[in-house]
């Protein structure tokens, strides 16, 4: 197993990834329509559209930059043009983009106005295009691989067999040295001691319980009811699913047997105690889930899938595993990865976990998720509070 | 992965400690004896359901009063809001969680 590689593309930071996307990121939601003009005229590039960025401020200000840069700074990104209404934040996120070395330019529109922003960041994003499509894969080892893990539209099907074979991957990546890490602090409640005890040190663990607590507040705070119907979510009832307590300890199936985290993140921070399993304060809305870890730097992610959410993320390839036997029957196009063989006990979890790692190597090496190919690109932004 | 090695069965369980199984294949209908899987001991139950069950839906392995916890992974998953017997559904008609003030 130690002798796993992949091929990838290295950045000018030294961090690996596995597409080569040009991407046209809108700094607010004034400057989605200059950004799709560009990507539609510019072949090859993306304009990642989203609806905030105006009057933010404090900790939801830091985190709208942060998951912009992030997403920049991403190594699936090979270059980046950045339009914004104004050139102060604009420039803001140019300069945090360009902290890893790669191609970034950024364009205001006021005393330019849309035509003429369309005009030269299409020259640019043209040139990138161009240079990007040169650029060559190499063979990696598995260690520079940064994978994110998240499950939705969950039912007991997940807790029975496909969030365990995460949890395989896991178990079997992290000795490796692979990066990881997982998230959905409400989607813990019920098991959130379990949790705390799965860290790597006391402080770790505290630092954890902390953070799961200020979630919960504010669930308290803004409830209407027990959450039912919205957590678990209708979907999650009908496959069967009763109770948040039955949901996250299925949940947490997806960290493994053995392996313990070793950091907790705030929402799309990037891990800096080198390789290992972090925990990150998400939401557990799938696509802002895989936003911030997306911004975060992880290059592939791993979704289980129970009655079948349809995810995917513009710039980290999702790759979708179910073991409900129905769903993989009546939505194959959305599961890369069928492992309902565990519920016929035709397949065990060392089975199914060692197909996930051969899975997930050939998308890094270029094979199309489901998702990518049904083109899903959800890119949500998280907003922690309303704006000034 | 390949060949059958052993027989599908009805339900599984996570842990021997639980109060319900999973059912594990789809159109499960009342009278039915069901065979369940005890995943940690690799042992083999039976019971014969009440109700039907859903592929996914829960079925009670032993009779719970009104208020008896729900075990299941070993863990406290909830309450009953109902009595329930041996072999029934157990789901939101009958099971409530003890989390957010409900």
């Amino acid at each position: 197993m130690s002798e796993l590689t992949f091929w990838g593309y290295r950045r000018e930071n030294g961090r690996v990834g596995i597409r080569n996307h040009v991407i046209i990121l809108p700094l607010d939601d004034l400057s989605n329509a200059a950004c799709e003009a560009v990507a539609n005229n510019i072949k090859g590039t993306l304009a990642l559209p989203h609806h905030y960025g105006r009057l933010q401020f404090g900790e939801d200000l830091e985190l709208h930059f942060r998951t912009l840069i992030g997403t920049g700074a991403n190594p699936n990104v090979a270059a980046v043009v950045v339009v914004g209404i104004e050139p102060g934040w604009t420039g803001r996120v140019v300069e945090g983009i360009a902290k890893t070395g790669k191609p970034v330019q950024g364009f205001a529109i006021e005393r330019n106005g849309d035509l003429k922003v369309i005009m030269d960041a299409s020259r640019v994003a043209q040139k990138y295009v161009q240079w990007a499509s040169e650029l060559r894969r190499e063979q990696c080892p598995v260690n520079d691989l940064w994978v994110s893990v998240k499950c939705g539209e969950s039912d007991t099907t997940s807790g029975l067999g496909s969030n365990p074979t995460v949890g395989n991957f896991i178990d079997k990546m992290d000795p490796l040295g692979v990066t990881s890490c997982f998230g959905e602090t409400s989607e813990i409640t019920g098991a959130e001691l379990v949790c705390k005890e799965r860290s790597a040190s006391p402080e770790v663990g505290e630092k954890f319980h902390a953070m799961w607590n200020r979630y919960n507040d504010m669930i308290e705070r803004h409830k209407t009811n027990d959450l039912s119907e919205s957590q678990p979510t209708k979907g999650n009832i009908e496959g069967g699913l009763t109770t948040i307590e039955e949901k996250a300890f299925g949940n947490l199936e997806k960290i493994g047997k053995k392996t313990r985290y070793i950091d907790v993140l705030e929402p799309a921070e990037a891990p800096a105690r080198g390789a290992g399993l972090y925990f990150m304060d998400t939401s557990s809305a799938a696509a802002e889930c895989v936003t911030l870890q997306a911004a975060a730097g992880f290059a592939v992610h791993l979704f289980p899938t129970g009655q079948g959410n349809v995810i995917g993320n513009p710039i980290e390839p999702v790759i979708k595993l179910t073991a409900n036997p129905r769903t993989a029957r009546e939505m194959s196009e959305h599961i890369d990865l069928d492992v309902s063989g565990i519920l016929r006990r035709k397949m065990n979890y060392d089975e199914a976990g060692d197909a996930l790692i051969d899975m997930t190597l050939r998308v890094c090496n270029g094979r199309y998720t489901c998702a990518e190919a049904l083109g899903h690109r959800e890119f949500v932004m998280t907003k922690l509070y309303q704006s000034a | 992965m390949g060949e059958l090695r052993v027989s599908a069965p009805h339900f599984l369980v996570h842990n021997s400690n639980d109060s319900v199984g999973v059912a594990a294949v789809e159109g499960i209908k009342p009278g039915q004896e069901l065979s369940g899987w005890l995943m940690d001991t690799d042992a083999t139950i039976t019971v014969k359901s009440l109700d039907t069950i859903p592929l996914g839906h829960k079925v009670a392995l032993v009779d719970l009063d009104e208020g008896a916890t729900i075990y299941k992974y070993g863990h406290d998953i909830g309450r009953t809001v109902a009595a329930i017997k041996k072999g029934g559904h157990v789901h939101v008609h009958n099971t409530k969680t003890k989390r957010w003030g409900a």
